[in-house]
């Protein structure tokens, strides 16, 4: 096992009643790389993701991270090993304010997050660096705003603080572009690849230019498989990926 | 001082001035229905789990005080801390059972748990079934301060009420009040963030279930009695009835729906049974006309952006 490999997955399979969602997927991560995952609708990206963070039991196969079998562990635990995920949909609390939401993210090292007898104000402590992710992410003059105030870009930007609150190891990145406006878009590019400079991403991605500029490694799903694997040049031109997507790389490109 | 500290200081003086207008009885009876609504509120208003079954923890936690005051002749504070105890324990047993389960379903546990405590406290010889446990002594404060006059319980309730509120008011304001916030608004994300969601809930849990045993136990010294109706399921109904009509997630919502529910009941009790129907009318009309409760509407109004 290299230990530049940080994720890796082995016959990886879901299958639900009979239905093979994900069929024998073999997955490596390479640490530090910006890795993509991609494929048509239904190709069962996101149950790999829900499998890697445990949010789903995995039928059969293995996952190792940093070597060590993970496949029997609970979400929390790989969530604290340091793999952390965004959700399709965005993942906010969005009746708390801007600042909390990543506070929450920054409060569980504290310890004191089953302190019921302690004031708010022993938080404020993380408020400097809750900042600082905020400003990361160009947020920081909406630090007190509600977040369901958020337009939705704005939202996403503010979860991928969240995320970087946990200082993770391996960022799983679920459709960050998703529903964007252009301008929105661009921006959330520039975050990834600045918070991907000293950790590893994985993510699911259907936008092509944006795909095509981030990532290091493309991984195409179909039907539950792994269909081609490399980087954008050679994935790109593979006919069978061409066909799996009937066209669509084009008129996204 | 704040604005909101001024309101709390304000609201104080009232109570403490209140049993000069009001009946000492009426007043004592609210303040447990309030305390109870605000346990509840706790659950479900900021850690987004909706319990059908707290009057057992209420219910028993009356009958526990009631028969250790009575029956083993203990002095009322020790009373009441033994029903809250009682209550908390039976919460760490029906929490550890139901946080398991979302939704409609830990809805369902709660509710199936809570009849089955009703029929315990049904066939139990200590309750006197029917009758209930009748004539409760309200005993010597600290075996030194008379509360037989209604005055003196009043305040010593009112200092109860006081004490739980603040430590409500804490749990929300606190480290673990910000977790349960972020698992009622995004389960799933608390749990990506690290965050063992169950263990969270099932400490929620235990809380909200001892300040209604609290509650329950105030409420069987000050009036005197433990019932059966204090365990019913229709008490489990009328607390979350309180909580959503005085405003769900609000701080000062439970103690306003559960005074005005209490109000209801003793002021319209000319009408028989009509009480329940307007009560129930009077939930329609304020699901339909203002979803977010009585405090919840004004706090909107009011354009108060930050969440309490």
């Amino acid at each position: 096992m290299s230990q530049d490999i940080i994720l890796e997955t082995r016959q990886l399979t879901k299958e639900f009643k009979g239905f093979v969602a994900v069929d024998g997927v073999n997955l490596k991560v390479k640490r530090g790389s910006i890795h993509a995952l991609i494929g048509p609708n239904g190709a069962g990206k996101t149950t790999v993701f829900n499998l890697l963070t445990k949010f789903l039991p995995v039928t059969s196969g293995q996952i190792l991270y940093n070597g060590q079998d993970i496949t029997a562990e609970k979400p929390v635990q790989v969530a604290r090993r340091g793999m952390v995920r965004s959700f399709q949909i965005s993942a906010v609390f969005p009746h708390l304010t801007v600042l909390e939401n990543v506070r929450v993210g920054l409060q569980r090292k504290l310890g004191t997050s089953f302190h019921f007898w302690k004031p708010e104000s022993t938080l404020h402590s993380l408020n400097a660096r809750a900042m600082e992710l905020l400003e990361a992410v160009d947020l920081a003059s909406f630090a007190d705003t509600q977040t369901v105030e958020l337009p939705y870009g704005r939202k996403r930007a503010l979860e991928i603080a969240t995320t970087l609150a946990l200082d993770p190891e391996l960022m799983l990145l679920d459709e960050p572009t998703q529903g964007m406006g252009h301008e929105d878009v661009g921006r959330v590019v520039e975050l990834i690849r600045k918070v991907a400079a000293n950790r590893t991403v994985l993510m699911v991605e259907h936008n092509m230019s944006v795909i095509a500029n981030l990532s290091d490694t493309i991984t195409v799903l179909a039907r539950g498989s792994v269909l081609a694997e490399g980087p954008y040049e050679t994935v790109s031109k593979d006919p069978k990926v061409l066909e799996a997507y009937v066209g669509t790389v084009e008129e996204a490109a | 001082m704040s604005r909101t500290a001024i309101l709390y200081v304000v609201l104080l003086a009232m109570a403490c001035i209140a049993p000069f207008v009001g009946y000492p009885l009426f007043l004592m009876k609210c303040l447990c229905f309030a305390l109870f609504a605000c346990a509840f509120n706790l659950l479900v208003g900021f850690t987004g789990l909706l319990s059908f079954g707290h009057a057992m923890f209420f219910g028993f936690a009356a009958y526990a005080c009631a028969h250790s005051a009575k029956v083993w002749g203990w002095t009322p504070e020790v009373a009441i801390l033994f029903g809250t105890l009682s209550a908390g324990l039976m919460g760490l047993v029906v929490g550890w059972l139901a946080v398991r389960r979302q939704g409609i379903y830990f809805a369902m546990v709660t509710l199936a748990l809570s009849q089955m405590v009703y029929f315990i406290c049904v066939q139990a010889p200590f309750t006197y079934a029917e009758d209930g446990i009748q004539g409760v002594p309200r005993g010597k404060l600290l075996g030194v301060i008379d509360l037989k006059d209604d005055m003196v319980m009043y305040y010593f309730v009112l200092a109860i009420f006081a004490a739980a509120f603040a430590l409500i008011y804490r749990v929300i304001h606190s480290p673990f009040g910000q977790v349960l916030k972020s698992i009622r608004e995004n389960e799933p994300r608390a749990l990506s963030l690290g965050y063992d969601v169950d263990k969270y809930k099932l400490v929620a849990f235990v809380l909200s279930a001892a300040l209604a045993g609290l509650a329950g136990a105030t409420k069987s010294l000050s009036l005197g009695l433990a019932t059966l109706t204090d365990v019913t399921w229709q008490m489990s109904g009328e607390v979350v009835l309180m909580t959503l009509l005085g405003g769900m997630g609000t701080i000062l919502g439970p103690v306003v729906g559960a005074s005005a529910i209490i109000a209801m009941g003793n002021y319209l009790s000319g009408f028989g049974s009509w009480v329940t129907i307007i009560m129930g009318a009077t939930f329609v009309v304020c699901v339909l006309l203002f979803r977010r409760g009585i405090v919840g509407e004004i706090e909107h109004r009011l354009g108060k952006k930050k969440s309490p």
